[in-house]
Protein backbone atom coordinates (compact mmCIF):
# COMPACT_ATOMS: atom_id res chain seq x y z
CA UNK A 1 0.00 0.00 0.00
CA UNK A 2 1.31 3.48 -0.76
CA UNK A 3 2.34 5.53 2.21
CA UNK A 4 -0.51 7.91 2.92
CA UNK A 5 0.15 11.61 2.86
CA UNK A 6 -0.70 13.16 6.16
CA UNK A 7 -3.05 16.07 6.35
CA UNK A 8 -3.99 18.40 9.18
CA UNK A 9 -7.48 19.64 9.99
CA UNK A 10 -7.68 23.20 11.20
CA UNK A 11 -10.78 24.73 12.77
CA UNK A 12 -10.99 28.50 12.44
CA UNK A 13 -13.59 29.91 14.83
CA UNK A 14 -16.04 27.21 13.80
CA UNK A 15 -19.68 27.36 14.90
CA UNK A 16 -21.88 24.41 13.97
CA UNK A 17 -25.52 23.83 14.61
CA UNK A 18 -28.99 23.11 13.42
CA UNK A 19 -31.63 25.70 12.62
CA UNK A 20 -29.32 28.55 13.82
CA UNK A 21 -28.98 27.01 17.32
CA UNK A 22 -25.28 26.33 17.83
CA UNK A 23 -24.25 22.82 18.93
CA UNK A 24 -20.56 23.69 18.69
CA UNK A 25 -19.77 27.29 19.49
CA UNK A 26 -16.69 29.24 18.28
CA UNK A 27 -14.09 26.47 18.34
CA UNK A 28 -10.58 27.09 17.02
CA UNK A 29 -7.60 24.80 16.90
CA UNK A 30 -5.76 22.25 14.83
CA UNK A 31 -5.63 18.47 14.55
CA UNK A 32 -1.99 18.17 13.49
CA UNK A 33 -1.00 15.99 10.54
CA UNK A 34 -0.49 12.44 11.78
CA UNK A 35 -2.04 13.11 15.19
CA UNK A 36 -4.31 10.69 17.03
CA UNK A 37 -6.97 12.64 18.91
CA UNK A 38 -9.89 11.57 21.06
CA UNK A 39 -12.88 13.91 21.14
CA UNK A 40 -14.62 13.59 24.51
CA UNK A 41 -17.38 15.36 26.38
CA UNK A 42 -20.87 14.84 27.78
CA UNK A 43 -23.85 13.83 25.65
CA UNK A 44 -25.00 16.74 23.51
CA UNK A 45 -21.58 18.36 23.63
CA UNK A 46 -21.40 18.52 19.84
CA UNK A 47 -18.86 15.73 19.26
CA UNK A 48 -20.73 13.98 16.46
CA UNK A 49 -21.70 17.34 14.98
CA UNK A 50 -18.03 18.30 14.79
CA UNK A 51 -17.19 15.07 12.97
CA UNK A 52 -20.04 15.59 10.50
CA UNK A 53 -18.73 19.05 9.73
CA UNK A 54 -15.16 17.84 9.16
CA UNK A 55 -16.54 15.05 6.96
CA UNK A 56 -18.30 17.75 4.95
CA UNK A 57 -21.89 16.57 5.46
CA UNK A 58 -22.79 19.57 7.65
CA UNK A 59 -22.07 23.16 6.64
CA UNK A 60 -20.64 25.41 9.39
CA UNK A 61 -22.94 28.25 10.50
CA UNK A 62 -19.80 30.32 10.93
CA UNK A 63 -16.04 29.98 10.55
CA UNK A 64 -14.08 27.64 8.28
CA UNK A 65 -12.48 24.22 8.35
CA UNK A 66 -9.17 24.02 6.49
CA UNK A 67 -7.35 20.82 5.57
CA UNK A 68 -3.71 20.30 4.67
CA UNK A 69 -4.28 19.31 1.09
CA UNK A 70 -6.96 20.60 -1.24
CA UNK A 71 -9.14 17.52 -1.36
CA UNK A 72 -7.67 15.09 1.14
CA UNK A 73 -8.81 11.49 1.12
CA UNK A 74 -11.12 11.41 4.08
CA UNK A 75 -12.85 8.41 5.62
CA UNK A 76 -15.76 8.82 8.02
CA UNK A 77 -17.40 6.13 10.11
CA UNK A 78 -20.60 7.53 11.66
CA UNK A 79 -22.51 5.82 14.45
CA UNK A 80 -24.14 2.58 13.35
CA UNK A 81 -27.70 3.85 13.22
CA UNK A 82 -27.71 4.95 9.58
CA UNK A 83 -26.81 1.56 8.10
CA UNK A 84 -29.63 -0.64 6.75
CA UNK A 85 -28.53 -4.05 7.97
CA UNK A 86 -31.46 -5.84 6.35
CA UNK A 87 -30.39 -4.92 2.83
CA UNK A 88 -29.03 -8.03 1.07
CA UNK A 89 -25.42 -7.08 0.45
CA UNK A 90 -22.38 -9.26 1.12
CA UNK A 91 -19.45 -8.39 3.37
CA UNK A 92 -17.01 -8.17 0.46
CA UNK A 93 -19.33 -5.92 -1.54
CA UNK A 94 -19.70 -3.53 1.38
CA UNK A 95 -15.94 -3.48 2.01
CA UNK A 96 -15.49 -2.96 -1.75
CA UNK A 97 -17.50 0.27 -1.61
CA UNK A 98 -14.39 1.67 0.11
CA UNK A 99 -12.83 1.77 -3.38
CA UNK A 100 -15.55 4.18 -4.53
CA UNK A 101 -13.19 7.06 -5.24
CA UNK A 102 -11.22 4.77 -7.54
CA UNK A 103 -13.94 2.80 -9.29
CA UNK A 104 -17.02 5.00 -8.91
CA UNK A 105 -20.28 3.78 -10.39
CA UNK A 106 -18.97 1.90 -13.39
CA UNK A 107 -15.38 0.62 -13.26
CA UNK A 108 -14.46 -2.93 -12.24
CA UNK A 109 -12.42 -3.96 -9.26
CA UNK A 110 -8.88 -4.90 -10.31
CA UNK A 111 -7.51 -8.24 -9.14
CA UNK A 112 -5.33 -6.23 -6.76
CA UNK A 113 -8.42 -4.63 -5.28
CA UNK A 114 -9.95 -8.06 -4.68
CA UNK A 115 -6.74 -9.24 -3.08
CA UNK A 116 -6.72 -6.18 -0.85
CA UNK A 117 -10.30 -6.91 0.25
CA UNK A 118 -9.25 -10.44 1.27
CA UNK A 119 -6.16 -9.18 3.08
CA UNK A 120 -8.13 -6.51 4.87
CA UNK A 121 -10.79 -8.97 6.01
CA UNK A 122 -7.94 -11.08 7.40
CA UNK A 123 -6.55 -8.08 9.27
CA UNK A 124 -9.87 -7.40 10.97
CA UNK A 125 -10.23 -11.06 11.87
CA UNK A 126 -12.99 -12.02 9.42
CA UNK A 127 -11.33 -14.61 7.20
CA UNK A 128 -13.90 -16.42 5.07
CA UNK A 129 -16.66 -13.91 5.70
CA UNK A 130 -16.57 -12.60 2.10
CA UNK A 131 -19.97 -13.90 1.00
CA UNK A 132 -21.80 -13.49 4.30
CA UNK A 133 -24.78 -11.14 4.18
CA UNK A 134 -24.75 -8.07 6.41
CA UNK A 135 -27.89 -9.16 8.26
CA UNK A 136 -26.18 -12.32 9.56
CA UNK A 137 -23.40 -10.47 11.41
CA UNK A 138 -23.22 -9.63 15.09
CA UNK A 139 -22.68 -6.03 16.19
CA UNK A 140 -18.97 -6.59 16.76
CA UNK A 141 -18.49 -8.34 13.42
CA UNK A 142 -20.29 -5.52 11.63
CA UNK A 143 -17.98 -2.98 13.22
CA UNK A 144 -15.01 -5.06 12.05
CA UNK A 145 -16.42 -4.98 8.51
CA UNK A 146 -16.76 -1.20 8.69
CA UNK A 147 -13.18 -0.91 9.93
CA UNK A 148 -12.12 -3.04 6.97
CA UNK A 149 -13.85 -0.58 4.65
CA UNK A 150 -12.05 2.31 6.38
CA UNK A 151 -8.76 0.57 5.65
CA UNK A 152 -9.66 -0.01 2.02
CA UNK A 153 -10.40 3.70 1.69
CA UNK A 154 -6.73 4.35 2.43
CA UNK A 155 -7.53 7.81 3.79
CA UNK A 156 -5.26 10.57 5.04
CA UNK A 157 -7.85 11.68 7.57
CA UNK A 158 -9.93 9.12 9.45
CA UNK A 159 -12.99 10.16 11.49
CA UNK A 160 -14.66 7.57 13.72
CA UNK A 161 -17.74 8.27 15.84
CA UNK A 162 -18.10 6.14 18.99
CA UNK A 163 -16.73 3.01 17.32
CA UNK A 164 -16.67 0.97 20.53
CA UNK A 165 -20.23 1.49 21.78
CA UNK A 166 -21.84 -1.83 22.79
CA UNK A 167 -18.90 -3.96 21.67
CA UNK A 168 -17.10 -6.64 23.70
CA UNK A 169 -13.58 -6.16 25.09
CA UNK A 170 -11.89 -8.58 22.67
CA UNK A 171 -13.27 -6.70 19.66
CA UNK A 172 -12.40 -3.35 21.22
CA UNK A 173 -8.79 -4.36 21.79
CA UNK A 174 -8.50 -5.74 18.23
CA UNK A 175 -9.95 -2.56 16.75
CA UNK A 176 -7.80 -0.31 18.98
CA UNK A 177 -4.81 -2.24 17.61
CA UNK A 178 -5.88 -1.27 14.09
CA UNK A 179 -6.28 2.38 15.10
CA UNK A 180 -2.76 2.38 16.53
CA UNK A 181 -1.47 0.79 13.34
CA UNK A 182 -3.07 3.60 11.27
CA UNK A 183 -1.45 6.08 13.63
CA UNK A 184 1.98 4.54 13.00
CA UNK A 185 1.32 4.79 9.27
CA UNK A 186 1.06 8.53 9.79
CA UNK A 187 -2.65 9.04 9.19
CA UNK A 188 -4.55 11.80 10.99
CA UNK A 189 -7.18 10.19 13.22
CA UNK A 190 -10.03 11.84 15.10
CA UNK A 191 -12.23 9.57 17.25
CA UNK A 192 -15.27 10.38 19.39
CA UNK A 193 -15.03 8.26 22.54
CA UNK A 194 -16.75 7.83 25.91
CA UNK A 195 -14.39 5.38 27.64
CA UNK A 196 -11.88 7.56 29.53
CA UNK A 197 -9.56 4.65 30.31
CA UNK A 198 -9.22 3.90 26.58
CA UNK A 199 -8.55 7.57 25.92
CA UNK A 200 -5.89 7.79 28.63
CA UNK A 201 -4.16 4.62 27.47
CA UNK A 202 -4.17 4.90 23.69
CA UNK A 203 -4.82 8.49 22.57
CA UNK A 204 -1.89 10.95 22.80
CA UNK A 205 -4.13 13.99 22.17
CA UNK A 206 -7.53 14.93 23.41
CA UNK A 207 -10.20 17.54 22.71
CA UNK A 208 -12.67 18.07 25.55
CA UNK A 209 -15.81 19.54 24.07
CA UNK A 210 -18.86 20.90 25.85
CA UNK A 211 -20.43 22.92 23.06
CA UNK A 212 -17.36 25.12 23.42
CA UNK A 213 -13.79 23.88 23.50
CA UNK A 214 -13.06 23.26 27.20
CA UNK A 215 -9.50 22.06 26.67
CA UNK A 216 -7.42 20.73 23.80
CA UNK A 217 -3.92 19.27 23.96
CA UNK A 218 -1.90 16.35 25.31
CA UNK A 219 -4.27 13.89 26.95
CA UNK A 220 -2.44 13.92 30.30
CA UNK A 221 -3.08 17.67 30.56
CA UNK A 222 -6.70 17.46 29.53
CA UNK A 223 -8.10 14.66 31.68
CA UNK A 224 -8.00 16.64 34.93
CA UNK A 225 -10.84 16.85 37.48
CA UNK A 226 -11.05 20.60 36.91
CA UNK A 227 -11.58 20.29 33.18
CA UNK A 228 -14.10 17.47 33.50
CA UNK A 229 -16.08 19.36 36.12
CA UNK A 230 -16.15 22.39 33.85
CA UNK A 231 -17.40 20.27 30.95
CA UNK A 232 -20.30 19.04 33.10
CA UNK A 233 -21.61 22.56 33.67
CA UNK A 234 -22.03 23.21 29.97
CA UNK A 235 -24.82 25.52 28.87
CA UNK A 236 -27.84 23.71 27.48
CA UNK A 237 -28.07 23.99 23.72
CA UNK A 238 -31.16 25.02 21.80
CA UNK A 239 -32.75 27.54 24.17
CA UNK A 240 -35.80 28.65 22.15
CA UNK A 241 -35.52 32.20 23.52
CA UNK A 242 -31.77 32.58 22.91
CA UNK A 243 -30.56 35.96 21.61
CA UNK A 244 -28.42 36.19 18.51
CA UNK A 245 -24.73 35.66 19.19
CA UNK A 246 -22.76 38.93 18.90
CA UNK A 247 -19.31 37.44 19.46
CA UNK A 248 -16.92 38.65 16.76
CA UNK A 249 -16.18 36.01 14.17
CA UNK B 1 -58.40 -35.80 -21.50
CA UNK B 2 -57.26 -32.25 -21.12
CA UNK B 3 -54.83 -31.36 -23.83
CA UNK B 4 -52.10 -29.06 -22.50
CA UNK B 5 -51.37 -27.84 -26.01
CA UNK B 6 -54.96 -26.71 -26.53
CA UNK B 7 -55.01 -25.18 -23.10
CA UNK B 8 -51.77 -23.22 -23.12
CA UNK B 9 -50.57 -22.76 -26.70
CA UNK B 10 -53.66 -22.66 -28.95
CA UNK B 11 -55.02 -19.36 -27.68
CA UNK B 12 -51.76 -17.68 -28.68
CA UNK B 13 -51.50 -19.57 -31.98
CA UNK B 14 -55.05 -18.65 -32.91
CA UNK B 15 -55.26 -15.01 -31.94
CA UNK B 16 -52.86 -12.16 -32.64
CA UNK B 17 -54.31 -10.06 -29.80
CA UNK B 18 -53.35 -12.83 -27.36
CA UNK B 19 -49.77 -12.81 -28.66
CA UNK B 20 -49.64 -9.04 -28.35
CA UNK B 21 -50.95 -9.20 -24.80
CA UNK B 22 -48.30 -11.78 -23.94
CA UNK B 23 -45.41 -9.80 -25.43
CA UNK B 24 -46.63 -6.55 -23.88
CA UNK B 25 -47.00 -7.94 -20.39
CA UNK B 26 -43.64 -9.75 -20.58
CA UNK B 27 -41.99 -6.44 -21.52
CA UNK B 28 -43.75 -4.82 -18.57
CA UNK B 29 -42.52 -7.53 -16.20
CA UNK B 30 -38.92 -7.18 -17.36
CA UNK B 31 -39.01 -3.43 -16.82
CA UNK B 32 -41.07 -3.16 -13.65
CA UNK B 33 -40.19 -6.19 -11.50
CA UNK B 34 -36.55 -5.20 -10.76
CA UNK B 35 -37.80 -1.74 -9.79
CA UNK B 36 -40.28 -3.39 -7.44
CA UNK B 37 -37.46 -5.27 -5.68
CA UNK B 38 -35.69 -2.00 -4.91
CA UNK B 39 -38.92 -0.36 -3.72
CA UNK B 40 -39.54 -3.29 -1.39
CA UNK B 41 -35.98 -3.31 -0.01
CA UNK B 42 -36.11 0.45 0.58
CA UNK B 43 -39.39 0.03 2.49
CA UNK B 44 -41.06 2.10 -0.20
CA UNK B 45 -43.62 -0.50 -1.26
CA UNK B 46 -46.48 1.96 -1.02
CA UNK B 47 -44.65 4.64 -3.02
CA UNK B 48 -45.70 2.82 -6.19
CA UNK B 49 -49.33 3.22 -5.16
CA UNK B 50 -48.90 6.89 -4.41
CA UNK B 51 -47.20 7.41 -7.77
CA UNK B 52 -49.98 5.58 -9.58
CA UNK B 53 -52.50 8.00 -8.08
CA UNK B 54 -50.28 10.93 -9.03
CA UNK B 55 -50.13 9.75 -12.64
CA UNK B 56 -53.86 9.24 -13.06
CA UNK B 57 -54.85 12.93 -13.42
CA UNK B 58 -52.07 13.51 -15.95
CA UNK B 59 -53.30 10.67 -18.09
CA UNK B 60 -56.89 11.85 -17.73
CA UNK B 61 -55.90 15.38 -18.83
CA UNK B 62 -54.15 13.91 -21.84
CA UNK B 63 -57.39 12.10 -22.64
CA UNK B 64 -59.38 15.33 -22.31
CA UNK B 65 -57.09 17.07 -24.77
CA UNK B 66 -56.78 14.43 -27.39
CA UNK B 67 -59.04 11.51 -26.62
CA UNK B 68 -57.56 8.04 -26.42
CA UNK B 69 -54.21 9.23 -27.73
CA UNK B 70 -51.21 7.15 -26.73
CA UNK B 71 -48.82 10.10 -26.94
CA UNK B 72 -50.91 12.61 -24.97
CA UNK B 73 -51.89 10.20 -22.23
CA UNK B 74 -48.33 8.95 -21.86
CA UNK B 75 -46.87 12.45 -21.77
CA UNK B 76 -49.56 13.59 -19.31
CA UNK B 77 -48.86 10.67 -17.00
CA UNK B 78 -45.09 11.12 -17.15
CA UNK B 79 -45.28 14.85 -16.49
CA UNK B 80 -47.69 14.50 -13.58
CA UNK B 81 -45.55 11.72 -12.07
CA UNK B 82 -42.26 13.61 -12.46
CA UNK B 83 -43.69 16.82 -11.00
CA UNK B 84 -45.04 15.02 -7.93
CA UNK B 85 -41.75 13.12 -7.43
CA UNK B 86 -39.68 16.30 -7.76
CA UNK B 87 -41.89 18.40 -5.47
CA UNK B 88 -41.99 15.64 -2.85
CA UNK B 89 -38.20 15.30 -2.97
CA UNK B 90 -37.78 19.07 -2.70
CA UNK B 91 -40.10 19.39 0.29
CA UNK B 92 -38.34 16.45 1.97
CA UNK B 93 -34.98 18.11 1.58
CA UNK B 94 -35.81 21.67 2.57
CA UNK B 95 -38.56 21.29 5.19
CA UNK B 96 -39.20 19.25 8.31
CA UNK B 97 -41.64 16.85 6.54
CA UNK B 98 -40.45 13.30 5.89
CA UNK B 99 -40.62 11.71 2.48
CA UNK B 100 -43.84 9.75 3.05
CA UNK B 101 -45.73 12.85 4.19
CA UNK B 102 -44.40 14.96 1.32
CA UNK B 103 -45.27 12.32 -1.27
CA UNK B 104 -48.74 11.71 0.18
CA UNK B 105 -49.56 15.42 0.17
CA UNK B 106 -48.61 15.94 -3.46
CA UNK B 107 -50.25 12.86 -4.88
CA UNK B 108 -53.48 13.77 -3.09
CA UNK B 109 -53.31 17.32 -4.49
CA UNK B 110 -52.60 15.90 -7.92
CA UNK B 111 -55.45 13.42 -7.70
CA UNK B 112 -57.97 16.00 -6.46
CA UNK B 113 -56.81 18.55 -9.04
CA UNK B 114 -57.22 16.01 -11.78
CA UNK B 115 -60.77 15.15 -10.74
CA UNK B 116 -61.73 18.85 -10.59
CA UNK B 117 -60.27 19.55 -14.03
CA UNK B 118 -62.07 16.61 -15.55
CA UNK B 119 -65.42 17.61 -14.06
CA UNK B 120 -64.94 21.28 -15.12
CA UNK B 121 -64.79 20.14 -18.72
CA UNK B 122 -68.19 18.61 -18.04
CA UNK B 123 -67.45 15.70 -20.30
CA UNK B 124 -68.29 12.24 -19.12
CA UNK B 125 -64.84 10.78 -19.54
CA UNK B 126 -64.61 7.07 -19.79
CA UNK B 127 -61.70 6.60 -17.42
CA UNK B 128 -62.18 2.86 -17.26
CA UNK B 129 -59.42 2.48 -19.81
CA UNK B 130 -57.04 4.48 -17.65
CA UNK B 131 -58.08 2.74 -14.47
CA UNK B 132 -58.00 -0.84 -15.64
CA UNK B 133 -56.12 -0.82 -18.93
CA UNK B 134 -56.79 -2.89 -21.98
CA UNK B 135 -54.13 -5.53 -22.28
CA UNK B 136 -56.11 -7.39 -24.97
CA UNK B 137 -56.20 -4.33 -27.23
CA UNK B 138 -52.53 -3.35 -27.52
CA UNK B 139 -51.79 -1.81 -30.92
CA UNK B 140 -48.36 -1.59 -32.56
CA UNK B 141 -47.53 1.80 -31.09
CA UNK B 142 -48.45 0.74 -27.58
CA UNK B 143 -46.36 -2.43 -27.89
CA UNK B 144 -43.45 -0.34 -29.10
CA UNK B 145 -43.91 2.00 -26.14
CA UNK B 146 -43.89 -0.91 -23.69
CA UNK B 147 -40.73 -2.34 -25.28
CA UNK B 148 -38.95 1.04 -25.21
CA UNK B 149 -39.97 1.64 -21.61
CA UNK B 150 -38.63 -1.78 -20.58
CA UNK B 151 -35.33 -1.22 -22.43
CA UNK B 152 -34.82 2.29 -21.05
CA UNK B 153 -35.70 1.05 -17.58
CA UNK B 154 -33.24 -1.87 -17.65
CA UNK B 155 -30.39 0.20 -19.08
CA UNK B 156 -30.94 3.06 -16.63
CA UNK B 157 -31.11 0.66 -13.73
CA UNK B 158 -27.76 -0.80 -14.81
CA UNK B 159 -26.25 2.70 -14.84
CA UNK B 160 -27.75 3.64 -11.47
CA UNK B 161 -27.20 0.24 -9.88
CA UNK B 162 -24.14 0.81 -7.71
CA UNK B 163 -25.03 4.23 -6.27
CA UNK B 164 -28.61 3.05 -5.80
CA UNK B 165 -27.53 0.01 -3.77
CA UNK B 166 -25.21 2.14 -1.67
CA UNK B 167 -27.91 4.79 -1.22
CA UNK B 168 -30.11 2.00 0.19
CA UNK B 169 -27.50 0.37 2.48
CA UNK B 170 -25.45 3.27 3.70
CA UNK B 171 -26.63 6.70 2.50
CA UNK B 172 -24.36 8.64 4.84
CA UNK B 173 -21.32 6.83 3.44
CA UNK B 174 -22.39 7.58 -0.13
CA UNK B 175 -22.68 11.25 0.83
CA UNK B 176 -19.04 11.35 1.97
CA UNK B 177 -17.60 9.72 -1.16
CA UNK B 178 -19.84 11.01 -3.93
CA UNK B 179 -22.68 13.37 -4.68
CA UNK B 180 -24.53 10.89 -6.86
CA UNK B 181 -26.97 10.16 -4.02
CA UNK B 182 -29.74 12.51 -5.08
CA UNK B 183 -29.16 11.74 -8.77
CA UNK B 184 -29.69 8.04 -8.15
CA UNK B 185 -32.70 8.75 -5.94
CA UNK B 186 -34.49 10.94 -8.49
CA UNK B 187 -33.38 8.71 -11.35
CA UNK B 188 -34.90 5.78 -9.55
CA UNK B 189 -38.20 7.61 -8.92
CA UNK B 190 -38.25 8.54 -12.62
CA UNK B 191 -37.98 4.84 -13.45
CA UNK B 192 -40.88 4.08 -11.12
CA UNK B 193 -42.98 6.68 -12.94
CA UNK B 194 -41.88 5.46 -16.39
CA UNK B 195 -42.84 1.86 -15.63
CA UNK B 196 -46.17 2.80 -14.11
CA UNK B 197 -47.05 4.97 -17.10
CA UNK B 198 -46.08 2.17 -19.48
CA UNK B 199 -48.08 -0.19 -17.30
CA UNK B 200 -51.33 1.72 -17.34
CA UNK B 201 -51.85 1.16 -21.05
CA UNK B 202 -51.98 -2.57 -20.39
CA UNK B 203 -53.10 -2.94 -16.79
CA UNK B 204 -54.44 0.47 -15.83
CA UNK B 205 -52.87 2.93 -13.41
CA UNK B 206 -54.07 1.14 -10.30
CA UNK B 207 -53.12 -2.40 -11.24
CA UNK B 208 -49.78 -1.71 -12.93
CA UNK B 209 -48.40 -1.25 -9.40
CA UNK B 210 -49.42 -4.85 -8.79
CA UNK B 211 -47.17 -6.27 -11.48
CA UNK B 212 -44.35 -4.12 -10.12
CA UNK B 213 -44.66 -5.05 -6.45
CA UNK B 214 -46.31 -8.46 -5.95
CA UNK B 215 -43.62 -10.52 -7.80
CA UNK B 216 -40.96 -8.70 -5.75
CA UNK B 217 -42.64 -9.75 -2.50
CA UNK B 218 -42.84 -13.36 -3.72
CA UNK B 219 -39.16 -13.30 -4.76
CA UNK B 220 -38.16 -12.41 -1.19
CA UNK B 221 -39.05 -16.00 -0.26
CA UNK B 222 -36.81 -17.59 -2.92
CA UNK B 223 -33.50 -15.76 -2.64
CA UNK B 224 -31.56 -13.83 -0.03
CA UNK B 225 -29.30 -11.98 -2.47
CA UNK B 226 -30.19 -8.89 -4.49
CA UNK B 227 -29.37 -10.49 -7.87
CA UNK B 228 -31.42 -13.54 -6.95
CA UNK B 229 -34.42 -11.48 -5.91
CA UNK B 230 -34.35 -9.47 -9.14
CA UNK B 231 -34.17 -12.66 -11.23
CA UNK B 232 -36.94 -14.42 -9.32
CA UNK B 233 -39.16 -11.32 -9.35
CA UNK B 234 -38.83 -10.95 -13.12
CA UNK B 235 -39.43 -14.66 -13.63
CA UNK B 236 -42.53 -14.61 -11.41
CA UNK B 237 -43.74 -11.48 -13.20
CA UNK B 238 -43.41 -13.16 -16.61
CA UNK B 239 -45.09 -16.36 -15.38
CA UNK B 240 -47.97 -14.47 -13.76
CA UNK B 241 -48.54 -12.48 -16.94
CA UNK B 242 -48.60 -15.57 -19.14
CA UNK B 243 -50.76 -17.55 -16.75
CA UNK B 244 -53.12 -14.63 -16.16
CA UNK B 245 -53.68 -14.12 -19.87
CA UNK B 246 -54.41 -17.82 -20.45
CA UNK B 247 -56.77 -18.09 -17.48
CA UNK B 248 -58.66 -14.95 -18.46
CA UNK B 249 -59.05 -16.37 -21.99
CA UNK B 250 -60.57 -19.61 -20.78
CA UNK B 251 -62.56 -18.23 -17.85
CA UNK B 252 -63.68 -15.05 -19.56
CA UNK B 253 -62.41 -12.85 -16.71
CA UNK B 254 -60.92 -9.37 -17.24
CA UNK B 255 -57.26 -9.88 -18.15
CA UNK B 256 -55.43 -7.20 -16.15
CA UNK B 257 -56.88 -8.18 -12.78
CA UNK B 258 -56.41 -11.88 -13.60
CA UNK B 259 -52.68 -11.26 -14.19
CA UNK B 260 -52.36 -9.59 -10.80
CA UNK B 261 -54.40 -12.38 -9.18
CA UNK B 262 -51.98 -14.91 -10.68
CA UNK B 263 -49.09 -12.95 -9.19
CA UNK B 264 -51.01 -12.98 -5.91
CA UNK B 265 -51.29 -16.77 -6.13
CA UNK B 266 -47.53 -17.04 -6.68
CA UNK B 267 -47.06 -14.76 -3.69
CA UNK B 268 -49.21 -16.89 -1.38
CA UNK B 269 -47.51 -20.08 -2.59
CA UNK B 270 -44.12 -18.47 -1.96
CA UNK B 271 -45.07 -17.52 1.59
CA UNK B 272 -45.98 -21.17 2.20
CA UNK B 273 -43.34 -23.05 0.22
CA UNK B 274 -40.52 -20.51 -0.23
CA UNK B 275 -36.93 -21.68 0.20
CA UNK B 276 -36.06 -18.66 2.30
CA UNK B 277 -38.21 -18.34 5.42
CA UNK B 278 -41.20 -20.04 3.82
CA UNK B 279 -43.74 -21.11 6.46
CA UNK B 280 -43.71 -24.85 5.68
CA UNK B 281 -39.93 -25.04 5.88
CA UNK B 282 -40.00 -23.20 9.16
CA UNK B 283 -42.57 -25.57 10.66
CA UNK B 284 -40.79 -28.76 9.53
CA UNK B 285 -38.91 -30.35 12.41
CA UNK B 286 -35.32 -29.91 11.23
CA UNK B 287 -32.28 -30.28 13.45
CA UNK B 288 -30.06 -27.26 13.87
CA UNK B 289 -26.57 -27.21 12.41
CA UNK B 290 -23.26 -27.40 14.25
CA UNK B 291 -22.09 -23.94 13.19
Amino acid sequence: MTKPRASFVQLKDVTLGYDRHPAVHHVSGCFEAGSLTAVIGPNGAGKSTLLKAIAGTLKPLDGTIVMGTDSPRLAYLPQLAELDRDFPISVEDLVGTGFWRKIGSFRRYSSNDRLLIDETLEKVGLVGFNKRLLGTLSGGQLQRVLFARLMVQDAEIILIDEPFAAIDTKTVSDLIGLVQHWHHEGRTIIAVLHDMSLVAEFFPDCLLLARECVAWGATSHILTPDHLAKARTMIEANDPHADTCERAA
Amino acid sequence: MINLFDLLIMPFADFAFMRRALIGSIALSIGACPIGVFLMLRRMSLVGDAMAHAILPGAALGYLFAGLSLGFMTAGGLIAGFIVALLAGLVTRITILKEDAALASFYLISLAGGVVLVSLRGSNVDVLHVLFGSVLALDDHTLLLLAIAASVSLLSLAVLFRPLVLECVDPSFLRTVSNSGSLSHYGFLALVVLNLVAGFHALGTLLSVGLMMVPAFAARFWSSTLDGMILFATLIGVLSSSLGIVISYHAGTPTGPTIILSAGAFYLLSILFGQKNGLILRLLPRKHLVA
